[in-house]
């Protein structure tokens, strides 16, 4: 069990981690999501008694990490594939931290048999490709065969058979009953690895609850509608009916429209109603990355702007397309928030101060000592049609480049 | 995981590992830093380069010198070594620095302290490690170098038994002190090249700043710097009255004031890795 309480810290002016509350339980593997510089690794670092909280403590088994009894022996760790002497073989490597944390020395030929390294075993980690990296960090954090254990971005640089093994050895180290903490910032990843979700975005808890639940208070729904893109007429009419009843029309560059707020028969009738014809009507449910991205859209630290070679572009003749004229940019239809589906009107929890928690159930209250929720609110979620049982599905949403 | 799952413990989520637990201590610490400091090749690296140079060097000087047959007056063929010295010091410093400034360059030290959560036995462990290795092999490097000097040498004065110890235990110990010092100050510094320079500098650059300094008013700094420098001071360890003036270490004072220095930096090497982030 980790227990965070009001974690905070601040490296000068910029704060990376914020009155951070969460608990870590047992038996199930927990999700540590953010975007990159959110803090997940700053947290980890903390939870290991490596950085000095600024306020608020983290304890793991009720014992900050420094005062453990037996430290190695509760918790293990993976926080950076890298971080090996590579001049040192990865046997002497495991060995040495084996040697230190009092473990019998036929424990790393164990580990090392867990991992898949046996082969490699004396061979320098500085030959070493990421993947067998990976391994060799994961074998370092099961060598003291701990009943907490951490792990920062695991998957990196794996191959697909490797990122399988890592998702099933998480698994069945959460079955045996520890505590299993896994950062990534792959929402894809830990849909089908975890079962419980911690989302931090700017050093923020912005999600504390099982995944289930995060992808139906994250995820909106929504219903497709295309028309003969010959009639643009049409597309307005239809647009204004069914605002007028209580939807929100989104526009899609293809000339579909994304409708929330109505069930699938409604918008056929009002279609049917103001006489337009459809060519598709269909119900999408938006993936467990799309809730997440919804989310945290918001907290993003590095966001990449367009390459454009502006200032290669040679002066633009009148009248003469050149070569290496820039395409003329597509007419942009949809809003530059994203392709998710907006939050409801006045729920960006991103725009206005901190606030008094919405009306009806929080599914983003933490434990019991979390604080007051915060500034992010739960979007009511309109759900046009009803709740599709497997919502782990990845829709066939046309994933947006950016 | 070979280990099977145990659940006779209390809470219903427990997992109990089945490798009997044993609090680890000190000496687990230096059974690991051992395994650390002989499995890269660095060490074997500086270790090799430092066990030619006193070779080369301290039986280089001694030939020289039995073949000019100059008069050595009182002194005795030891004060050779003070040639190999010089220049294995320059490698005991990059070792020293190494020691705990490769775990930063690496980000191995965030391992390491995961694995060992008490920092002062860590940095403990490396001090206790990389003294006894290189007390132990420039010791047996200068008896060596020592034995041939005195025995090549033949027109200087028989060396006493003082003199015999201070230039293999006495410069063994020189050096592995100044190896402590090069240690404490790569934990400070945390980084290879900055802390090595560092060292080198203060090896060096007293004398080279002595050198120049001409001024009437410096007359006194100057002095200083070319008594207690730590070129000098070796010079002075084979040496049984002052050799620059009246004042200024000699004999077992140089080792002393080595010790000294090595506990100061050492000290605030405990103080800041306890309280630094890592």
């Amino acid at each position: 069990m980790i227990e965070a309480v009001g974690l905070t810290k601040r490296y000068g002016a910029k704060t990376a981690v914020y009155n951070l509350s969460f608990q870590v339980r047992p038996g199930v593997v927990t999700g540590f999501l953010g975007p990159n510089g959110s803090g997940k690794s700053t947290t980890m670092r903390m939870i290991l008694g490596l950085d000095r909280p600024t306020a608020g403590h983290v304890t793991i088994g009720g014992h900050p990490f420094r005062q453990l009894p037996n430290a190695p022996r509760q918790v293990g760790a993976l926080l950076d594939a890298k971080a090996v002497h590579g001049g040192r073989s990865a046997r002497s490597h495991l060995l040495s931290l084996a040697q230190l944390a009092g473990i019998p020395a036929q424990r790393v030929d164990e580990v090392l048999g867990v991992v898949g390294l046996q082969d490699v075993a004396k061979r320098r980690s500085k030959g070493f490709s990421l993947g067998m990296g990976q391994r060799l960090g994961i074998a370092a954090a099961l060598l003291g065969d701990p009943q907490v254990l951490l792990f920062d971005e695991p998957v990196n640089g794996l191959d697909p058979e490797g990122i399988l093994w890592v998702r099933n050895l998480m698994k069945k180290l959460a079955a045996e009953g520890r505590t299993v903490f896994v950062s990534s910032h792959l929402m894809s990843e830990m849909a089908l690895t975890a079962d419980h979700l911690i989302v931090i975005g700017r050093g923020q808890l912005l999600a504390d609850m099982p995944v289930k639940d995060f992808i139906s208070a994250n995820s909106a729904d929504f219903a497709r509608v295309r028309i003969p893109g010959t009639e643009p007429a049409q597309r307005e009419k239809l647009t204004s009916v069914l605002v007028e009843a209580g939807g929100q029309v989104l526009p899609e560059p293809d000339g579909a429209l994304r409708v929330t707020g109505l069930q699938l028969p409604r918008i056929s009738d009002l279609a049917h109603g103001a006489d337009v014809r459809l060519w598709e009507l269909s119900p999408h449910q938006a993936s467990l990355e799309e809730a997440y991205m919804r989310l945290t859209q918001g907290a993003v630290d590095y966001r990449s702007t367009d390459d454009r070679l502006a200032h290669l572009q040679p002066p633009l003749q009148p009248g003469q397309p050149g070569y290496g004229m820039p395409p003329q940019p597509q007419v942009q239809e949809v809003p530059q928030q994203g392709w998710y589906a907006p939050p409801p009107p006045g729920q960006n929890p991103y725009g206005a101060a901190p606030q008094a928690p919405a009306p009806g159930p929080n599914p983003y209250a933490g434990g019991p000592q979390a604080p007051a929720p915060g500034p992010y609110a739960p979007p009511p979620a309109p759900q046009p049609s009803a709740p599709q049982p497997n919502s782990l599905q990845p829709s066939d949403t046309p994933k947006d480049a950016r | 995981m070979t280990a099977p799952a145990h659940h006779h413990a209390p809470a219903p989520h427990a997992y109990v590992s089945p490798i009997p637990v044993r609090a680890a201590h000190l000496g687990d610490a230096l059974a690991s830093e051992w395994t650390k400091i002989r499995s890269v090749r660095s060490t074997v690296w500086t270790l090799g380069v430092m066990i030619l140079l006193m070779l080369a060097l301290g039986l280089g000087v001694a030939a020289i010198a039995a073949t000019s047959e100059a008069e050595m007056g009182e002194e005795s063929a030891l004060a050779f070594g003070f040639f190999g010295m010089l220049p294995a010091s320059i490698c005991v410093i990059t070792l020293g620095v190494l020691t705990i400034a490769s775990e930063y360059g690496t980000g191995m030290i965030r391992t390491t302290l995961t694995a060992c959560p008490s920092r002062a036995r860590v940095l403990t462990a490396k001090a206790i490690v990389f003294f006894l290795l290189v007390f132990s092999v420039t010791t047996v490097l200068a008896t060596l170098v020592a034995v041939a000097q005195v025995a090549l040498v033949d027109t200087a004065a028989t060396p006493t038994t003082a003199e015999w110890l201070r230039a293999t235990v006495g410069a063994g110990g020189y050096l592995a002190l100044l190896g402590l010092l090069s240690l404490a100050v790569g934990t400070l510094i945390r980084h290879s090249a900055g802390a090595i320079t560092v060292m080198i500098g203060l090896l060096l650059m007293p004398l080279v700043a002595a050198l120049f300094m001409f001024n009437q008013t410096l007359q006194s700094l100057q002095k200083f710097l070319f008594t207690y420098a730590i070129p000098s001071q070796m010079i002075s360890l084979y040496s049984e009255k002052p050799p620059f003036g009246d004042s200024g270490p000699a004999g077992w004072e140089p080792l002393l004031i080595m010790a000294a220095v090595a506990a100061a930096a050492l000290g605030g090497a405990y103080a800041l890795l306890n309280s630094r982030d890592v």
